[in-house]
């Protein structure tokens, strides 16, 4: 089957520091990958590039055989760093929101998650924690049926409780054309779920290997083998 | 409640040993019918596709077959189970030997202790 994303000599620059050097990456679907790197390795910029918030300096970067842009967008569904949710709407709102904004989501299968994290739905958003805002958030974005989902740290902010969960809703939301990307640092957490994992390193890529691989070559854990990789 | 599973070994080689144990002892009974991978991942709180890669070995093996559309199911040979059975205590017995060995025990101290151990526990 065709790759879901393909990177071909990617460079980001701003001004003169490099962000990003020489990515080449080929993904394919039916996968959960994790994009793993210390702070300012460069994780961040290259999902904003697959999402069309930055452009490339140089290179090529195609998902679903398209240049990031509208055609993309229907098929991507992205969880970003921040939160751009309106704070005054109440949660049934939001769903209402995504529902007209994107044809591929499931309000129903939206509001079954909400209720298994005890979220109100007529809770408004400037009510709630930040933790239960990065939930919503992350329901939100697991409740379209898109093709690749780009999750920008999905766990850093919620209880052990609530990641064992939304880790669980990553796997039963697992289809064979659908490749679940997500960055982190809490490798430990979710080192279980995922098939391949990638090392990003001062803005390129240092490894991409499958985590049985890790294992069976080094006789250690993928978070063990970054905290060599990353040593300070 | 998930898998135990270590950090240092491949996952799919533990779950493959996770089955085995399930199967020997009679919680996946002989001849009956495995839950579906997804399902099984999920319990697992593991990857579907590293589960998937677990119980194809199982069936190149013979432990589990697929019947075409119907689901997988548990081998009906006895036999086959009794066999993994016993190389499972095998490898048990033996890590715990290299463990007693360690501890600077010898043969015949080690089963005597083990002998008592047995005495106390009637």
């Amino acid at each position: 089957m065709s790759m879901i994303l393909e990177c071909k000599d990617l460079y980001k620059k701003f001004g003169k520091k490099k962000a990003l050097e020489n990515i080449n990456l080929n993904i394919s679907r039916g996968r959960i990958v994790g994009l793993l790197g210390p702070n300012g390795s460069g994780k961040t910029t290259l999902i904003k590039i697959c999402n069309e918030l930055l452009n490339p300096t140089s290179g090529e970067i195609h998902i679903g055989g398209h240049k990031p842009g509208i055609e993309t967008k229907k098929i991507v569904s992205y969880l970003p760093e921040t939160t751009y949710l309106n704070d005054w709407m109440k949660v049934s709102e939001i769903i209402s929101f995504f529902k007209d904004f994107y044809s591929d989501f499931n309000t129903e299968k939206a509001y079954d998650m909400m209720k298994r994290l005890k979220i109100d739905p007529n809770d408004k958003l400037k009510t709630m924690s930040k933790g239960t805002k990065e939930k919503v958030q992350l329901i939100l974005v697991m409740s379209r049926e898109a093709q690749l989902y780009l999750l920008d740290e999905p766990i850093g902010g919620v209880d052990p409780a609530a990641r064992d969960y939304i880790l669980n809703t990553i796997i039963s939301n697992y289809s064979e054309d659908a490749t679940v990307i997500l960055s982190t640092h809490l490798i430990s957490d979710i080192e279980q779920i995922l098939d391949d994992i990638i090392f990003i390193k001062e803005g390129q890529i240092v490894l991409t290997k499958t985590v049985d691989e890790i294992r069976d070559e080094e006789g250690k854990s993928v978070d063990a083998v970054f905290r060599e990789v990353f040593k300070c | 409640m998930p898998w135990d599973l270590n950090s240092d070994r491949p996952i799919y080689a533990q779950l493959i040993e996770q089955i085995e144990l399930k199967i020997c002892s009679g919680d996946y009974a002989l001849g009956s019918k495995l839950p579906s991978v997804r399902d099984l991942a999920q319990v697992a709180a593991v990857n579907p596709n590293t589960m998937q890669k677990a119980l194809a070995k199982l069936e190149e093996d013979g432990l589990v077959s697929t019947h075409r559309t119907s689901g997988r199911f548990v081998t009906e040979d006895a036999q086959m189970v009794n066999e993994t059975k016993n190389k499972l205590a095998h490898s048990q017995i033996n890590e715990f030997l290299e463990k007693m060995k360690s501890l600077g025990l010898e043969k015949d101290e080690i089963i005597t202790r083990i002998a008592t151990i047995l005495k106390e526990d009637k």
